[in-house]
């Protein structure tokens, strides 16, 4: 079932040098119980995308009218059309009722002068019918689920009171503990160490199956991704130019950008293969190139025809669709 | 190793005190503690662990940037020795223009009011390596043009470049006085991937070029497997493996360094998973467990690692390894 459905989403934020564009003309689903990772580089647009979902994005956001994000509520079998969302009251639901969010610096995200467990209960108090007393049980149950020890004891103690992999776990609690259909993790793991990223990624997968709820996984680790994810997509400049099934993506990825990101990596089976960056660096959003937005750094544009219209959304088997006219052209002769 | 070591450390330890309570008993973080390691002149070095193992402390120790509680650090480089331990203030500013620091953060080691320029010249300023304004430049000129620097840019300010224009900037800084040691303190970590493999393949080519000897700080293994010539694995404060590259991931001789290696998340969706999961976090330094300071979380403990601190020892060829059992284990 379709839980989520974003259309030609489109995102600028007006600055005093002119409306800078974050997000072109993005459409994707998202099913129940699926993984959909993002992964793109720092600039691409992920975290604005996210937050879009949540309208956690800054005043000077502005949407595009053809934009839509429909958010399925399969309880009471409405559809909650979230840029339409202004009233505090309304916002109660995307904001930690049907959607929650983990952040990439669990530090910064909990409140450094309330106790973790005086955080989680409010949250409760404010998003369901449970009483103070329920909220409290049900906290501690939470933080027992997600493995943390003398939960009871950690209830009571602050932020800095915990370690990294502790805080992060504290924080999936706090999300899951409104029993949200939608889970957005930004960069969920870049701040732990890899021993720490493995027990996270593994309880955010379990999580998935206890709960049926979905995950859109954004961050920069293509490793973290073929672990995780059912399907990805590629972001680059705000516009998704690859989606597919992880396998599809990392097996046979066919866009330049794609491509580029798996060659930068280096690969533990072969210690002397040479690293390949991809050259240049992502341009600022406000010399947006014009035509495909990658073709300033690709190593296969057709000029004349990348540096100058769009790419349509080729599919080239089994919902793995890729925006690219080297792509479509190859796809063109062969058939 | 048939060289003799540019830098050699020997049971070296750094304890930070903590002010505990008057009359209890003096605390200390153990942040390095005997820590002995040879680097090779004209290699890069890596030093690997999680993150409060104590790998900065070690790095800025060989800088002496941090006071040094027992042992000695010594380099030696073409008959110019220098004992960091009893180190005179007048020697110490000579060591510190052979040995400099690339910082992590690219966007907060850069001023933000000083022009690229200034930037970059800054240590032969305060060093007094050049005589005239004039020369100052040409070794910004020569250095910026090494580091595929843009030489117009030269009269900008830092805001205006990415993450990996700033990186090449401060490498830039860190080279323009003619170091021989240099300590890259997780120099990569906050790039993307595509600006990291960039970065990395500069450094190599600066290596090779200017015959450089890195000390390579990073948490990221694969990046280290592909930079280093020797790695060290440090836990909590201690070097528990040293080997060359290719036999430390060949084979390893540690159950922590196999457990970091196995954590690492494969590329392939239907890779077999045989992730060792190591339960819990790293102990604090501040109280470490008694004997093998591993033993916590190592999978495979025994009695004896709870009592009996491991000895240091070489288990094959170059191949060093901190664990009673490495003989035993399967790994």
């Amino acid at each position: 079932m379709t839980l989520l459905k974003v259309e030609n989403l489109t995102l600028g934020f007006d600055t005093d040098e002119g409306r800078i564009t974050a997000i072109d003309d993005v459409s994707f689903e998202l099913e129940a119980g699926e993984i959909m990772g993002l992964v793109g580089e720092s600039g691409s647009g992920k975290s604005v995308m996210a937050k879009s979902l949540m309208q956690l994005n800054a005043r000077n956001a502005v949407y595009s009218p053809t934009s839509r994000i429909t958010l399925h509520d399969d309880e009471n079998g409405r559809e909650i059309d979230v840029l339409s969302l202004t009233k505090a009251q309304d916002l109660k639901v995307i904001r930690g009722g049907s959607i929650s969010m983990i952040f990439q610096e669990p530090m910064a995200s909990f409140a450094p002068a309330i106790t973790i467990g005086d955080q989680m209960v409010e949250q409760l108090l404010l998003h369901t019918s449970m009483s103070k007393r329920e909220a409290t049980d049900f906290s501690i149950e939470m933080l027992n689920r997600v493995g943390i020890s003398d939960a009871k004891h950690r209830f009571k103690q602050y932020a800095f009171e915990l370690s990294g992999g502790m805080r992060q776990r504290a924080m999936i609690a706090m999300a899951l503990s409104t029993r949200p259909k939608l889970l957005i993790a930004d960069e969920p793991t870049t701040a732990l160490d890899v021993t720490i990223q493995a027990q996270v990624l593994d309880l955010m997968k379990d999580i998935v199956a206890e709960f049926g709820m979905a995950i859109l996984l954004i961050t920069h680790d293509l490793g973290v991704i073929a672990q995780t994810a059912d399907r990805v997509a590629v972001m680059y400049l705000g516009k998704i130019v690859e989606t597919g099934s992880v396998r599809q993506i990392i097996r046979t990825p066919q866009h330049p950008y794609t491509k580029g990101l798996l060659n930068a990596l280096p690969d533990l089976d072969d210690l002397g293969a040479p690293l390949t960056p991809i050259s240049g660096d992502i341009p600022s959003p406000l010399e947006r190139p014009s035509g495909c937005v990658f073709h300033t750094r690709c190593s296969q544009i057709i000029e004349g025809r990348c540096d100058v219209a769009l790419p349509e959304v080729t599919d080239v088997g089994a919902g793995h669709g890729v925006s690219c006219f080297a792509v479509t052209s190859s796809v063109e002769t062969s058939v | 190793m048939t060289d003799k070591p540019l830098i050699s450390v020997r049971n070296l330890s750094v304890h930070f005190p903590l002010s505990g309570s008057f009359f209890g008993p003096k605390l200390f973080v153990r942040a390095v503690d005997h820590v002995s390691i040879d680097i090779a002149p004209g290699t890069f070095f890596g030093l690997v662990g999680e993150s409060g193992s104590g790998k900065t402390t070690l790095g800025r120790a060989l800088l002496k940037a941090v006071p040094l509680t027992s042992g000695s650090v010594r380099y030696s480089d073409n008959g110019v020795d220098y004992d960091l331990k009893d180190i005179s203030k007048a020697e110490l500013k000579e060591y510190r223009k052979r040995c400099q620091l690339i910082f992590q953060d690219p966007y907060a080691a850069l001023s933000p009011r000083m022009t690229v320029r200034d930037i970059i010249a800054e240590p032969l300023e305060v060093m007094k390596l050049t005589s005239s304004r004039k020369e100052t430049d040409e070794r910004v000129r020569e250095i910026a043009t090494k580091c595929r620097l843009n030489l117009e840019h030269l009269r900008r300010f830092p805001h205006a470049f990415s993450g990996g224009q700033r990186q090449r900037i401060s490498i830039a800084r860190a080279l323009v006085c003619k170091p021989r040691f240099l300590v890259a303190d997780e120099c990569v970590a906050a790039l993307d991937v595509s600006i990291q493999a960039d970065i990395l393949n500069l450094l190599n080519s600066l290596q090779k070029e200017m015959g450089l000897t890195f000390l390579f700080i990073s948490h990221d293994l694969s990046v280290v497997a592909h930079t280093c010539d020797h790695v060290a694995v440090m836990y909590l404060g201690q070097i528990v493996e040293i080997a060359p590259t290719k036999k430390l991931f060949a084979k390893t001789r540690h159950p922590y360094t196999k457990a970091l290696l196995s954590a690492i998340p494969h590329l392939d969706p239907d890779a077999e998973k045989t992730a060792i999961k190591l339960e819990g976090e790293i102990p604090s330094p501040i109280n470490p467990p008694s004997g093998c300071k591993f033993h916590t979380r190592c999978p495979h403990v025994q009695d004896r690692c709870k009592v009996e601190a491991p000895e240091w020892r070489e288990i094959d060829d170059d191949h060093f390894v901190a664990c009673h059992f490495s003989e035993e284990l399967n790994l």
